[in-house]
């Protein structure tokens, strides 16, 4: 197991690269997801807002018409 | 109607793909991780450092792909002004800049052991540091912006001018390269790739592939949230109640038909 | 050909007006030329070794200095609106903008770069070199600096941004500007590099000013 790791004595340089790659990778994917969520929710929230305000917009832009 | 038809059906179209394609990527890059790192031959020169090999040239094929992509966006948005192609240039360039840094990194840590030193001037490392370049410029100017979409249409000519000017860029450093490289440098050519490397190789390059589009998909959606909440914002709805009735109702739909539902 | 003359005309006198900007664009780039020998020590075969190099990337770094006022003032005080609604095209006035930027920047550096050469103990036989050097390159650099200029219209931090556009899409220039000076101090022949930095010129002459012109478009929506 131990020889697994040590990669012939390199296992410091190949750990290393294996190691940033999974370790941006996931990071640029949990900021994705993230960001995806905030924002969703905020739209959600703003959208809410408008539902419960539109039926009353409406009706004044029947009255106006 | 253009702008609201295509986000919408973006959506409608990635729905269903998007979990499978998350499945596929976990697959081939698990797969790709047991036989790159397990179920490979230890080259006979290189030793266990060419299994640096197995990410470091997916990532420059990835540096290179989202670059294309990119530019593909650009001239689609272009020619046809089509909102989504510059959401998918904008998604597409952290991904492709991730890599490329990745690329120049495990470059690094490969060429560490093998030609003693982390950083040579080499017309591939120098290239991939340039197009690392571009795509930071692209980023920040994309980012510039008050107004996202202005910012997307400037990024998309900038990946435009940019795709033009790389394979003069790619010249020019491959000549400057052989003029000033000693010879006594070894080439930066990999193993010749024996049959036994083939499969961890396309394995992580499809794997790779396949998570960049998880990404793009999960960004673009993350972009047109932002793009709806902007025009949720700007329709004016949430601060003053003294605009005209038909000015919120036609603001109003314009945020509808930017952002489009989920 | 007229409103290409007219604006030629305009934006030179302009800078002539002003006539701070080629002297600040000259100034800065003789005081970056000499921090050089600062940063690596007055010997005079270093030096001498990396006179070309030094000369060009600071060329490059000082008419990348003034590329923000090509459009700028113009897109603030709303002339850029007018010449995009104008009937000549956008492209032949670009292109004079363009010349006008060059003939206040490019030129004066060409002009300079000489005297830098002999501060930096270069050797006689690059100076000939390094003036068709840069005849060829700075046109160039202006007209690749447009694009970024125009692109950054409306920005925050424009000034930053448009170094970080513009610098990867110079080095080809400075490849090949150096590379002529270097072949003609080794006493080679310069042609092929010259060549070529002719051929970017004839490039970026026929495909900056409709990227330029697109851009300039897009800043005016």
């Amino acid at each position: 197991m131990s020889e697994f790791f040590s990669m012939g004595g390199y296992g410091g340089y190949i750990w290393a690269s294996y190691g940033v790659t999974a370790l941006a990778m996931i990071v640029l994917l949990i900021a994705t997801l993230r960001g995806l969520r905030s924002s969703r929710i905020e739209r959600e929230q703003l959208e809410a807002v408008l539902q419960s305000r539109r039926p009353r917009r409406t009706k004044k832009t029947q009255q106006a018409s | 109607m253009h702008r609201f038809a295509k986000p919408s059906v973006f959506l409608k179209f990635t729905a269903p793909i998007l979990p499978w394609l998350s499945a596929l990527t976990v697959i081939l890059i698990a797969a790709g991780l047991y036989f790159s790192l397990i179920g490979s031959p230890v080259d006979y020169q290189q030793g266990h450092t060419v299994r640096i090999m197995y990410i470091h040239v997916p990532a420059a094929w990835m540096g290179l792909f989202c670059y294309v992509g990119m530019a593909i966006c650009g001239a689609m948005s272009l020619i046809w002004k089509h909102p989504l192609a510059d959401i998918c240039a904008r998604a597409t360039a952290p991904v492709g800049a991730t890599f490329t840094a990745l690329c120049l990194i495990t470059g690094s840590l490969w060429g560490e052991p093998m030609w003693g030193t982390w950083w040579v001037w080499d017309a591939r490392l120098t290239s991939m540091l340039i197009l690392l370049f571009l795509y930071l410029g692209y980023m920040a100017l994309v980012n510039a912006f008050d107004d996202p979409e202005r910012g997307s249409k400037a990024g998309s000519a900038l990946a435009l001018v940019g795709a033009v000017n790389v394979p003069i860029v790619k010249f020019s450093v491959d000549w400057w390269n052989t003029l000033h490289q000693p010879a006594s440098i070894v080439r930066m050519d990999g193993p010749a790739v024996d049959p036994s490397m083939q499969l961890p190789l396309a394995l992580m390059i499809l794997g790779f592939t396949c998570y960049y589009f998880v990404v793009l998909i999960l960004r673009v959606r993350l972009e047109l949230n932002e793009r709806r909440i902007r025009a949720l914002h700007l329709s004016g709805m949430f601060e003053d109640p003294e605009t005209p009735t038909s000015a919120k109702e036609q603001a109003y739909e314009a945020g509808h038909n930017a952002g489009a539902k989920q | 050909m007229n409103g290409f003359l007219a604006i030629l005309q305009r934006d030179l006198r302009l800078a002539l007006r002003q006539g701070a900007d080629s002297v600040m664009v000259v100034a800065f780039f003789i005081v970056t030329t000499t921090l050089f020998p600062f940063g690596v020590g007055p010997e005079v075969n270093i030096l001498a070794r990396i006179a070309s190099g030094v000369i060009w990337v600071s060329a490059l770094l000082a008419a990348m200095l003034s590329l923000e006022r090509v459009f700028q003032a113009d897109y603030e005080d709303g002339t850029l609106e007018l010449l995009t609604l104008s009937p000549v095209s956008l492209e032949l006035l670009i292109l004079g903008k363009v010349l006008a930027h060059w003939l206040t920047t490019g030129l004066p550096l060409i002009i300079a770069a000489p005297l830098m050469a002999v501060m930096l103990n270069m050797d006689q036989d690059g100076f000939v070199t390094l003036m068709i050097a840069m005849l060829l390159g700075t046109p160039a650099l202006s007209l690749i600096g447009a694009i970024g200029a125009a692109l950054i219209l409306g920005a925050r931090r424009g000034g930053v941004l448009v170094s970080l556009l513009v610098l990867p899409l110079y080095i080809p220039v400075l490849i090949f500007g150096a590379g002529a000076v270097e072949a003609a101090l080794l006493g080679i022949s310069a042609t092929a590099q010259l060549q070529i930095m002719a051929a970017i010129l004839l490039l970026t002459l026929a495909a900056a000013p409709f990227a330029t012109a697109h851009a300039v478009r897009q800043a005016m929506e």
